[in-house]
């Protein structure tokens, strides 16, 4: 997600906007303007807030660090899954209504809250990380740092959960009982990819978790507002191994021979 | 809806930050039954926001360090005012718990030879904090987060707890009464033991580094139920906060960013820190630009940079800049690292590695290019050092059966917190908290909450649905006592705390008038009435404690006592407890006699 051109320019004595914020819970809804002034530097959850704190006491919305951090203000902006704490006002273009609805690919709880629990029980379903024995002298391990890189990308993730959000395979095909999403196969690519970790995870990815229904449209890496490179670097890896594993013969001959991981 | 639901268990934690996570999987591994409590998703307390890195003497970027010294800093920061056992107990403990997270699949940065690299921080003689870039508290609570859902803990997310069960004031705690955030559906926990781990008060203040979770419910919590209060005079204003733009204000600049070569600068260009060093911080600081340099590359005959002082220090060095007209352009000074290009060759990938998400926050919110240009800061509400007072070794509070840990606690930081320190802070404390909150369930068996008290539980927290419509809302109340705590800041005043005293009295009926109706399910008026209570509680111990300590000392300073009395003030504690006549009580509590071998331990480290 980058910072973005300007769009509207805010005076400094601040503008009038209209917010189109859906109203409702998991049995009915609708859209409901509220018309704010906005001052220059806001972003959309300022703005939200501005909102629960003169007209809609009652407005619901996730939030906790206000930086980006936490992953907890996803929803989607004008169409776009966002972090509303980090998209400013001045990226959009408030001659129009700006439109703030919840994510689309979990049940609606209230307003711009969703059930996202689904996720947490797919983390306990993937095998947890299990280390080697320690075998540096003082009883711990050594790692280089180029060795950790790669899983450090993957360790960024704040579990905002817009990457499920957007992914076709959970919002338009709901393929939620076969399918782990991107933000599960980051977990397992960070555990997989971990210098340390001696964990089997390849077989469940393949029939438990779902790997195959990805088809690497890239739409997840596109929303990673902590810019992981879902696909390159996490998913095509672990289907390699998923493909080393079961369908090339060589390779496995050669896995007898050579400890899982180098 | 008028029932609730009913939960037994050994150990009830409620908080799931760091302390409370460490706590949980602890209690759980004794073979507690083991409940934890949030009001967030799980993964999203506080903790996530830490960046800098948690400080423990493993030393392994310089091989001079050990438990002795980081005791010794921990002491000499804190004003020995620190519980003094805690301080030792942290020092000695933290490597082992920085180095389990690491067999639970934490992944920090590396030295070179392949081990857990250390950073530089202030007030730390050594590089002593164990960091991920700069997101070291998103490590911390992953790494606890997956390991604790695999141990069979019951987890209530975005659920608050809004009393504590006992059968009178000052007995022992039997359990808690919450609500679901989402539904308003109301639960009733019975335990053995309650470990609270509910973070600190920063909503109380305006400009804060906190988030809406630090509403002080832990202190107010075991206030009210009849459990002592201790050090609450003693608030931490970190010295940089984002100042611009308003939205943002007060949202928190790493020390890492010092740590890493940063500078901070008036308008005038100059590079204030180098102006006032206090005396006993002499012997270890630089006094020119060049060794401070050298200092940060590693050098070690090199002594730290005056950017790397205390964080009070810092933070009223900040705060002279701007009343003496030197400030930025928004009422800060400025924080540069762009300077390093003349250092390095690629001092734009340096910075963006060792500070990612300051690099992330700064273009996104402020539209500042850190690598290229200054960043504006200013002093921001960060921590609490004060808290429910605790023993040392357990963590049980004054009150049978209640327990505190992480930034709830009274104790290791003394008069003022080192960063760093309390990220260890967590996972040492978190874990006895956990291992004696366990036994004491064991050994007490669990004998259940009485229904008077669960009714009146349950009245309390209904009670603010009931009040008719159109009153005044919680909002305009909460504002109200941010802009009264603005007399309780970061220099501080007899005249203007009174005042802030007589404001917090006055809005105590507001408080509990003011209607939030629209029914139980999601209502933020509803949690945030509730929240009120919790906040005028640690308002007003905070201000009684301030106005009575008549001196200058760590994060206290008094414009009116701008010294620091050591025969007068330098030998007790405050503690706070709510009297039987419902009034708040500030007493004095000597500081237990130190042991001699830990006397000796600072004596061998003062003048180094
Ligand atoms: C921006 C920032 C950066 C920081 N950087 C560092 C650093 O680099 N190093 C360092 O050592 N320290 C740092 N700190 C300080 C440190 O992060 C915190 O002090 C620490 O994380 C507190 O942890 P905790 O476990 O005590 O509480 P928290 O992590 O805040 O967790 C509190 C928990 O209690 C829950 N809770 C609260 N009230 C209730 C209730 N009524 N019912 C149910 N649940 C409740 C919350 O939902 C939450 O789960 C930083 C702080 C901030 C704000
Ligand atoms: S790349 Fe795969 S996981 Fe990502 S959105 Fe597309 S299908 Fe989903
Ligand atoms: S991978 Fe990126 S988009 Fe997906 S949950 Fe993590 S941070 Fe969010
Ligand atoms: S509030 Fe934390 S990511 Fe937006």
């Amino acid at each position: 997600m980058s910072s973005g051109k300007v769009i509207t320019h805010i005076p400094e004595s601040g503008r009038d906007a209209i917010f189109r914020v859906w109203r409702g819970d998991s049995t009915a809804g609708q859209f409901v303007d509220y018309k704010i002034r906005v001052q220059p530097g806001m972003v959309v959850l300022d703005a939200i807030h501005q909102i629960q704190a003169e007209q809609a006491n009652d407005l619901a919305v996730r939030w906790n660090c206000k930086a980006g951090k936490c992953g907890s203000c996803s929803a989607e902006v004008n169409g776009m899954p966002r972090l509303m704490c980090m998209t400013r006002l001045d990226m959009l273009d408030l001659d129009m209504p700006v439109i703030v609805e919840p994510m689309k690919a979990f049940p609606s709880i209230r307003d711009l809250v969703t059930d996202v629990s689904w996720n947490y029980a797919v983390k306990k379903r993937i095998r947890p990380f299990r280390p080697r024995k320690p075998d540096a002298p003082d009883g711990t391990w050594r790692m280089q740092q180029d060795d950790v890189d790669r899983v450090q990308e993957f360790r960024k993730c704040i579990e905002c959960f817009l990457c499920q959000d957007v992914c076709h395979v959970l919002r338009d095909h709901h393929k939620h009982d076969e399918f782990i999403g991107p933000r599960f196969l980051v977990y397992s690519a960070a555990l997989e990819m971990h210098p340390l970790d001696a964990e089997h995870r390849v077989g469940d990815l393949k029939n438990e978790h779902g790997i195959g229904y990805c088809n690497i449209t890239k739409c997840c890496t596109k929303v990673c507002p902590e810019h992981i490179t879902i696909t390159d670097n996490a998913i095509i890896p672990l289907k390699e191994r998923v493909v080393d594993e079961f369908y090339d013969p060589v390779t496995r001959l050669f896995r007898i021979f050579r400890p899982k991981k180098a | 809806m008028s029932d609730w639901v009913t939960h037994e268990h050994d150990v009830v934690v409620i908080g799931a930050g760091g302390a409370g996570i460490r706590a949980a999987i602890e209690a759980s591994a004794s073979g507690a039954r083991t409940a934890l409590i949030c009001k967030s998703l799980l993964g999203k307390a506080h903790t996530v926001m830490a960046e800098g890195g948690m400080a423990a003497a493993m030393a392994h970027n310089d091989d001079r360090d050990s438990w002795k010294v980081h005791f010794a800093d921990t002491m000499r920061g804190g004003q020995y005012l620190n519980n003094w056992r805690m301080a030792e107990l942290h020092a000695k403990e933290a490597p082992e718990r920085v180095r389990e997270l690491e067999a639970w699949g934490a992944v920090f940065d590396r030295t070179k030879d392949g081990r857990i690299n250390q950073r530089n921080f202030g007030g730390h003689r050594f590089p002593r904090l164990a960091h991920v870039g700069d997101r070291t508290g998103l490590e911390l609570i992953r790494t606890l987060q997956d390991h604790c859902v695999h141990k069979g803990i019951d987890v209530y997310m975005e659920t608050t707890v809004s009393a504590l069960l006992q059968d009178s004031p000052g007995s022992r705690v039997l359990g808690c009464v919450g609500y679901d955030r989402q539904t308003g559906q109301l639960h009733v926990w019975h335990a053995g033991a309650v470990v609270l781990a509910t973070g600190g008060v920063g909503k109380a203040f305006k400009v804060t580094s906190n988030s809406w979770e630090y509403t002080g419910d832990g202190h107010s919590l075991a206030y009210h139920a009849g459990a002592e209060l201790m050090d609450m005079e003693f608030v931490q204003f970190h010295p940089t906060g984002m100042v611009w733009p308003p939205s943002v204000r007060g949202i928190l600049v790493t020390e890492g960013v010092r740590g890493e070569g940063g500078v901070l600068r008036n308008k005038e260009g100059r590079r204030f820190m180098f102006d006032d060093i206090p005396d006993n911080y002499k012997p270890s600081t630089a006094d020119n630009e060049d060794e401070g340099w050298r200092y940060v590359t590693g050098d070690k005959s090199a002594r730290r940079p005056p950017e790397l002082l205390t964080r009070d220090h810092v933070a009223r060095c900040i705060n002279r800049e701007v009343k003496a007209g030197r400030g930025s352009p928004h009422g800060g000074v400025f924080l540069d690292v762009s300077w390093l290009k003349s250092k390095m060759k690629d001092h734009e990938a340096h910075i963006k590695k060792k500070l990612p998400s300051m690099y992330h926050q700064f273009i996104t919110l402020a539209g500042v290019d850190i690598t290229r240009e200054p960043m504006e800061v200013g002093p921001t509400m960060h921590y609490i050092m004060g808290g429910v007072r605790v023993d040392g070794d357990t963590q049980m509070s004054s009150v049978d059966g209640l327990f505190a840990a992480g930034e709830v606690a009274a104790g290791l930081h003394g008069a003022n917190r080192l960063g760093g320190n309390s990220l260890s802070d967590l996972i040492v404390f978190g874990k006895r908290a956990g291992e004696f909150a366990a036994r004491f369930a064991r050994e007490k068996g669990a004998p259940r909450a009485g229904n008077a008290a669960i009714d009146a539980a349950v009245r309390t927290t209904l009670e603010p649905l009931a009040r008719p419509d159109g009153r005044e809302g919680p909002y305009q109340v909460q504002y109200a006592l941010q802009e009264v705590m603005q007399g309780v800041g970061i220099v501080r005043e007899e005249k203007e705390m009174a005042q802030a005293i007589e404001g917090i009295e006055a809005l105590k009926p507001r408080a509990a008038a003011c209607s939030a109706p629209k029914g139980r399910a999601y209502n933020p008026g509803w949690h945030t009435a509730l929240d009120l209570r919790h906040m005028l509680t640690c308002a007003e111990a905070i201000a009684r404690s301030a106005i009575e300590r008549k001196e200058s000392r760590g994060a206290q300073f008094r414009e009116d006592f701008p010294k620091k009395d050591d025969a007068n003030f330098g030998t007790f504690n405050h503690v706070v407890r709510k009297g039987s006549d419902g009034r708040m009580q500030v007493s004095r509590r000597p500081l237990a006699p130190i042991r001699d071998d830990l006397k000796q331990v600072i004596e061998e480290n003062k003048n180094i």
